[in-house]
């Protein structure tokens, strides 16, 4: 186990140096200048120029490269050309809001769509499997912003609960948090709640054809335990494995739904990276994303050895 | 009660606890504004940008002002003197002038800001072409030497866009000019609150209680700017538009400074909101050629071009609220102290027929004119669509090509062919301020390759006419100049002008005290 875990880790370092590599290569080779971005509209040719010089814009890309890269292996992401702040402040203030709605999310989404898959499973072709299907092809087929403009025109704008927009941060307390982050959890969860019930449904009425189902009913045990304690269990390794994917995305930033509710979270940080040219904050951010996703399969995997034994490392 | 009316309750519970909870929701005399952009660079001297210039208008008050009919009046200075040469300017400051750490405003404070300025803007590039020296001889006074005479001392120092000279303190203003500076400390209305600031998300203005206000009613930049809110806060992370409107409806905002051309009629309908105006000349949009590279470096071209370009399709296809836009071919703006159409006759009297012929004239070779097409700012894009079927109708083969902004921004500045990155042509927007003089106009710049703004029209005789323009002091003739390089302007068809529109800003109905601004300025405001 430690030296799967071990290798691992080790592995992830080869990954990210190309990840890397990668972005500080495809940032220089897009068309678009930082420097024309930052000096404005009305700028002259010369400014431009001048801007260029001092952020180092005007040295050999390799050369570029490895004065970041240097720091970076000294743990400085380097300084945002936009908003001239360190880019690991500028992700600490972004990866709250982030890491909130993720997790409030993906909470509600497995809360909702674990036990609905089950009972789709239990009561497969009956009007509540049927149900949850149909349900499934709406939450992926109606855009998030579709599903968020509803939600607000109907619990926002004609009913008054909660707010159209915002975000108030953990530290301004627990009710405000939760108040400004309810409509934008439901709005996102929709779609994970369709992916995971449905895979779910389909893991665990795999799972109800097993001989071990039928020894186990035969047994006299109670059909929840059944469901839950034989059916679920064995069916978890999938349905885990898309949780561990939607908190990836999750956490890689939501852009629509932090737009469309002005959320200043890790994806609007991103996009305005993006259209800003700033190098050092999409590098930064980037290399995070990375990191989490290598993070988030790890977990997922050493997770399948506590939901099925015969998985050892 | 039935389950909904059960759910219903227990939802509306929920929503008045968690009301209650939200601090935010417990301050009445607070501001809340969606700016037009995201506010980045701090430095509205190191960069052009309007975010950046309205961030110095809370925070840094200006010698003089430019009201809401463009003229220019005192704001910080008190009274002024004027040599009989025109050479010695003497400005003395208003009692009661203080920075926000409590320090007064000195002359030695307006000399390092007025040279930071300097080295960055190009009027005031222009403006120091003329200084000699300046000194302080009093804390309260300051002089200008000139070494020879000049006609635009006071427009420059009240110039009220971007770059708007603002007034720091000396240790602050000592910043290389091309570096951005680290403290924001102004003697203006509002003080910014740094460690409240958060990039993409929120910034936070306060009152300055000790601001002393000048007697006269607020009007453009001048007058009095009275506080009557204990904060502004702009946010920063609402940027969709259906999200502005939708927040603006439910009292979460309280003034949409950009608001969408597609919700005009919307947000006009509703009855607790309100489109107040802000502005009597708006903004310009104008087509601008590369003047350095075939076909547009020939003067024919361009002006059949320009005689292709009526303003209306323009107009309708990109504003569309007929009550928001005009059709105007004043180069410096229509109604304002320079406004003109002298020898607009190719423009504003064109037809397509005539195009035709003009461009047939030309002996245009058929090479294809590159437009930028920015995909992702609304303000804009449909510009480039039109001028593209114009200009086909016109005869010209157009390779329309779609990009971000932020590129087009980048790739403009390249003096490249086409084919190696250049571009023949882009399309955009100025506010009335930034154009309507034709020292401030970058448009005007034809030094070639030298000039100031892109595209580097090359014309000895614009060159001359603005020289004079500079040292003129008589207003008699300085609006004989202006007629006279508007027209040479055409003449040499230096960009298109494409029509004006009103920006329009929304706010709730209990805000009042909105006033002629030209611009998007946060005092007198009152939130009942």
């Amino acid at each position: 186990m430690l030296k799967f875990l071990g290798g691992r880790l080790l592995s992830t370092i080869p990954v990210l140096f190309i990840v890397a590599v990668l972005v500080f290569m495809m940032l220089r080779l897009t068309p678009g200048d930082p420097a024309a971005v930052l000096a404005g509209d009305a700028a002259s040719t010369e400014q431009i120029a001048q801007i260029r010089t001092s952020l180092g814009l005007d040295r050999s890309i390799p050369e570029q490269f490895f004065i970041w890269f240097g720091h970076v292996l000294q743990g400085d992401l380097g300084q945002s050309y936009y908003y001239k702040t360190e880019v690991t402040t500028l992700i600490g203030q972004r990866l709250e809001p982030t890491l909130s709605l993720a997790l409030t999310t993906i909470t509600l989404a497995v809360l909702v769509a674990v036990p609905l898959g089950v009972l789709a499973a239990w009561r497969f072709g009956g009007w509540l499997d049927k149900g949850l299907m149909a349900f499934s092809v709406l939450g992926f087929s109606v855009p998030v912003f579709v599903s968020a403009y509803l939600l607000i025109w109907l619990v926002s704008l004609q009913l008054g609960w909660l707010p159209v927009q915002g975000y108030r941060r953990i530290a301004d307390g627990l009710g405000p948090w939760a108040y400004h982050l309810t409509l934008p959890t439901i709005t996102l969860s929709l779609i994970y709640i369709a992916l995971i019930a449905r895979v779910t449904r389909a893991s665990v009425l795999e799972t109800l054809g097993e001989d071990y189902i039928r020894t186990a009913r035969a047994k006299g045990l109670h059909e929840s335990t059944v469901l839950m304690r034989h059916a679920l269990a064995n069916a978890a390794v999938p349905i885990v494995t898309v949780i561990g994917i939607g908190i990836a995305l999750l956490i890689g930033g939501v852009v629509v739904t932090e737009s469309v509710y002005a959320i200043p979270g890790l994806g609007r940080l991103t996009v305005d990276a993006v259209l800003a040219r700033d190098f050092p904050t999409i590098q930064g951010v980037i290399l995070l994303f990375s990191f989490v996703y290598v993070a988030v399969n790890l977990l997922v995997d050493l997770s399948y050895v506590f939901f099925d034994p015969r998985i050892r490392y | 009660m039935n389950l909904l009316n059960r759910l219903a309750a227990a939802a509306a519970l929920t929503s008045l606890a968690f009301a209650a909870a939200s601090p935010a929701m417990a301050q009445n005399n607070v501001l809340r504004v969606v700016p037009h952009s995201n506010l980045a660079i701090l430095d509205p001297i190191w960069t052009t940008a309007y975010m950046s210039r309205n961030h110095g208008y809370m925070i840094y008050d200006t010698l003089f002002g430019t009201d809401e009919n463009a003229k220019v009046k005192p704001q910080m200075v008190e009274s002024w003197t004027e040599s009989g040469d025109h050479r010695l300017w003497t400005f003395k400051l208003r009692k009661g002038l203080e920075f926000h750490d409590g320090k007064p405003v000195t002359g030695d404070d307006v000399i390092a800001s007025l040279q930071r300025w300097g080295k960055r803007d190009a009027m005031g590039s222009a403006l120091f072409q003329f200084v000699q020296r300046m000194d302080s001889p009093t804390p309260d006074t300051f002089r200008i030497f000139l070494g020879e005479a000049c006609g635009f001392v006071l427009e420059a120092l009240g110039k009220p866009s971007s770059n708007v000279p603002f007034i720091m303190p000396k240790r602050i203003a000592e910043t290389d000019a091309f570096k951005q500076i680290e403290e924001h400390i102004g003697s203006g209305p509002y003080v910014f609150k740094k460690d409240e600031f958060k990039p993409g998300d929120r910034a936070v203005y306060t009152k300055n209680a000790k601001y002393v206000p000048r007697g006269e009613p607020p009007s453009g930049t001048t007058g009095g700017k009275r506080v009557y809110v204990d904060r502004v806060e702009w946010n920063l992370a609402l940027r969709d538009a259906q999200a502005q409107v939708n927040a603006l409806k439910n009292g979460e905002v309280d003034i949409i400074e950009a608001l969408g051309f597609d919700h005009f009629e919307t947000v006009k309908a509703e009855a607790n909101l309100q489109l107040p105006k802000y502005s009597n000349y708006g903004l310009q949009y104008m087509g601008r050629f590369n003047h350095l590279l075939k076909p547009f470096d020939n003067v024919k071209v361009r002006r059949a071009a320009i005689a292709a370009m009526t303003q209306e399709p323009f107009l309708r296809a990109q504003v569309g609220v007929k009550a928001l836009y005009r059709s105007c071919e004043s180069m410096f703006v229509c109604n304002t102290p320079y406004g003109t159409t002298a020898g607009s006759d190719v423009q504003g009297k064109s037809s397509m027929r005539r195009a035709q012929e003009l461009l047939k004239e030309s002996g245009y070779d058929g090479t294809p004119i590159v437009i930028m097409k920015p995909t992702d700012l609304a303000a804009i894009q449909k510009l480039p669509d039109v001028a593209a079927q114009l200009l086909r109708q016109a005869g010209f083969k157009v390779d329309l090509q779609a990009m971000d902004w932020q590129t087009l921004v980048g790739r403009r500045a390249k003096k490249d062919a086409p084919d190696k990155g250049g571009w023949n042509m882009f399309l955009t927007a100025w506010t009335a301020a930034d154009v309507w003089n034709p020292i401030s106009n970058p448009t005007m710049d034809t030094r070639g390759e030298k000039s100031v703004w892109f595209g580097w029209p090359t014309d000895d005789k614009m060159v001359e006419l603005r020289n004079q323009f500079m040292r003129a002091t008589d207003d008699t003739a300085k609006k004989k100049l202006a007629d006279q390089i508007h027209a040479r302007a055409f003449e040499i068809g230096t960009h298109a002008v494409l029509g004006e529109y009103d920006q329009p800003m929304a706010a709730t109905k209990n805000i009042s005290g909105f006033f002629i601004t030209n611009s998007n300025l946060y005092w007198n405001l009152k939130k009942n």
